[in-house]
């Protein structure tokens, strides 16, 4: 008799809720009633993909009028005025269209995914490197895209367009933002002669203090490091793994971990090591060196693309499944990958444009000259981050290769 | 105590308003009321503490997609496995004990002498003073204090420059920079439970050991120590438990792996094998606590 009432009480409860719940829902403004009735169907379309050939794209978008997005995006895609008042991308667009902007950065792809699996519900649009898109993807995350609605979309590099990392089966997943390299950095008054090689700073013997990228996916520069360093183990992609070569590239970070002072995650501590001398040589991104060169005084530092090639990222912008605020979704992507915008998004971040169009607008007048924004040959040996994957993405059958979780616990031990 | 009142008859009051009626009632029953005080913090515990423990401990049973690293539903005792077969979890698990002791044995060398010093030496207004000395830290945030850390034992940072003019320098980042930090954090929690276990020891006793003949060294080994025992055990549980389980430090200053550091990284990108992994730290501790309970260091508390 006791337990039935509580039981009366426990299911009374969920009504309300439910009732609370839905009823919030419905009485959304009425300027983004259109907006939302699309990403609702967006969603739907998302959930379907699988049965029907084609997803239906969301067409029209509605007003943007009152919107409120939230980006997860790597440190400097989404400036506002706090980090540098003359770099700011936000404040423009919230004038422009009523959205409001809020972001919230990451250190690594798997920072980012993690935050965005585990609330689903949280951010509307994503950076994400090709080592976090497919997983995306898969995990039903992020919706189809209609390309048509993206303005910016006709002038991206065709090089950048309808790749494995941004489009599966022939459906696209977001629109490409730009590429860059990881670069070796180092301190010009504690290293000489300069290092020009990714070996160099896996050889402890060179009495480097070595500053890391803490990732399971820093491997891979490992096996970067061997495509040119041990040719008979005939790696062809760095993602792409058997036993023996991963094995090799274990223990060549086994070999490095001596000579390595700090693992980052934060570029905030890499800056702080590099500017204290706990590091003075380094895998980094060009902002950070950036960023070092531009305090007063200046951080005695500088930065190569090693002769090996390197890993690197190609980064596109994705939208949430479930948002409600796919206009304004919709809208700062475009506005992000608009010439202008994307132009000084990738001087200020140091990499190169997706927008073929920003070559033109760029501060410095060399900037896609010198970041190989156009230069194919120049991308050959830069090797996006992607996820490994058990069938290896090579394309080799006759072996098995090392899948992202055996990556993630080897990772584990090196650090020991 | 707890008998109920007898019913007595109602004074005469026009209308009793329902407040107090209600009031009256519950007087009458205790246990209800007792029951109506407890609810809501025990339903905390139940659910957001418990709860979560239980959530924790059911997540070490599953496993993850490869791919996605999501959490899938099948029954699988592979991360226990793991834990077990693969020698980094055992060395991290290892290392962090051994610091965790290592930092609680330097915590009560320091904390000691400071507490005794406050409880039985010190004027009324040099304890006070010594107290709030004691206290002010805790009132920054560990974050701070972490970091301050970070900039005193980095390269060319305070605590080298002030060793330069001896021509020494600062252990710099790694295991002992991670024990110094943990030691200067946890202090406060070793000084406070001594101090107050010191406190609760009656002067008589001293002076009886006194007239019996003890000297100083003597009345500290066989009066004060045996009697202050339990409230350095009760200090050495925060110690202990909080190195145990601290992630950020060994980030901030060194490139060393402890449970923590293995367990958040893993949340991201394993949470099955992360549960398994808590589940050690969280078993040290239960051993930990058997063990200060026959040490008395509940009735210290």
């Amino acid at each position: 008799m006791r337990m039935r009432g509580v039981m009366a009480l426990a299911a009374s409860a969920a009504i309300v809720v439910g009732a609370c719940s839905n009823n919030g829902a419905s009485t959304a403004p009425s300027s983004t009633a259109a907006a939302s009735a699309a990403a609702t169907a967006a969603g739907s379309a998302a959930a379907s993909t699988a049965a029907s050939a084609g997803p239906s794209l969301p067409t029209e978008l509605g007003s943007t009028q009152g919107q409120t997005i939230n980006v997860l995006a790597w440190p400097g895609y989404v400036e506002n005025g706090s980090t540098d008042k003359t770099v700011d991308w936000v404040t423009d667009f919230q004038k422009q269209t009523g959205c409001t902007v809020n972001a919230q950065i990451f250190g690594t792809s798997d920072e980012a995914y993690t935050l965005f699996s585990t609330s689903p519900e949280q951010f509307d649009v994503i950076s994400a490197s090709g080592d976090a898109s497919l997983r995306l993807v898969r995990g039903g995350f992020v919706q189809p895209v209609n390309l048509d609605l993206f303005k910016s979309y006709p002038d991206i590099f065709p090089a950048l367009k309808n790749k494995p990392y941004n489009t599966v089966d022939g459906v696209a997943y977001g629109v490409p933002h730009g590429r860059g390299s990881n670069l070796l950095m180092w301190r010009t008054d504690q290293v000489t002669p300069a290092p020009t090689t990714w070996a160099q700073m896996f050889d402890p013997a060179n009495g480097y203090k070595v500053s890391i990228y803490d990732a399971p996916i820093y491997i891979a520069d490992a096996a970067v490091v061997l495509m040119k360093t041990k040719p008979e183990l005939n790696i062809k992609n760095p993602y792409a793994l058997d036993d023996t070569q991963f094995a090799a590239a274990v223990a060549l970070l086994n070999q490095q971990k001596p000579a390595v002072t700090q693992r980052w995650v934060d570029y905030l501590k890499q800056m702080d090591d590099f500017r204290a001398g706990n590091a003075n040589v380094g895998t980094t991104w060009q902002i950070i060196t950036n960023l070092l060169q531009g305090e007063t005084p200046p951080a005695k530092v500088d930065v190569i693309k090693p002769t090996e090639g390197a890993t690197g990222w190609s980064d596109t912008w994705m939208i949430n499944s479930k948002t409600k605020n796919l206009a304004c979704a919709y809208a700062y992507i475009d506005y992000l990958t608009s010439p202008e915008i994307n132009a000084k998004i990738a001087e200020w971040f140091g990499e190169a444009p997706g927008n073929s169009k920003s070559c033109a607008l760029t501060a410095a007048k060399d900037h896609c000259d010198i970041f190989h924004a156009d230069d194919d040959a120049f991308w050959q040996d830069v090797w996006y981050w992607q996820t490994p994957t058990a069938e290896c993405v090579d394309g080799r059958t006759d072996v098995k290769c090392k899948g992202f979780d055996d990556w993630i616990k080897a990772w584990t031990e090196i650090k020991g | 105590m707890t008998t109920t009142a007898p019913d007595l008859p109602t004074p005469a009051r026009p209308s009793p308003s329902v407040r107090r009626r209600g009031a009256a009632w519950l007087h009458r029953h205790s246990h209800l009321r007792l029951a109506l005080i407890l609810a809501l913090p025990l339903a905390w515990l139940g659910v957001a503490y418990l709860g979560s423990l239980v959530v924790l401990f059911l997540n070490a049973f599953w496993t993850t997609d490869p791919f996605t690293s999501l959490v899938v539903r099948e029954f699988t005792l592979d991360n226990f496995g793991q834990l077990f077969t693969t020698s980094v979890y055992r060395t991290v698990t290892i290392r962090t004990v051994v610091m965790a002791t290592l930092v609680t044995a330097t915590c009560i060398l320091l904390a000691y002498p400071i507490a005794f010093y406050m409880a039985k030496v010190a004027s009324p207004r040099t304890r006070s003073v010594l107290a709030v000395a004691v206290l002010m830290p805790l009132w920054a945030s560990y974050l701070i204090k972490a970091y301050s850390w970070r900039l005193i034992l980095s390269q060319g940072g305070v605590l080298d420059w002030a060793l330069k003019p001896f021509g020494l320098s600062g252990p710099g980042f790694g295991d002992a920079a991670v024990w110094l930090t943990f030691t200067y954090l946890w202090l406060p929690f070793m000084i406070l439970p001594i101090f107050a276990g010191l406190e609760r020891i009656p002067t008589s006793l001293l002076e009886a050991s006194a007239d019996l003949g003890g000297r100083g060294w003597i009345t500290f080994r066989r009066v004060i120590l045996p009697l202050s025992i339990p409230a350095v055990v009760a200090g050495s549980i925060f110690t202990f438990s909080l190195t145990l389980g601290d992630y950020i430090v060994p980030g901030l200053v060194s490139t060393t792996q402890f449970i923590g550091n293995v367990i958040f990284i893993n949340v991201a990108q394993d949470l099955p094998l992360a549960a398994a992994y808590s589940l050690v730290p969280l078993a040290i501790m239960l051993i930990y606590l058997l063990v200060a309970r026959r040490l008395g260091a509940f009735q210290a508390l």
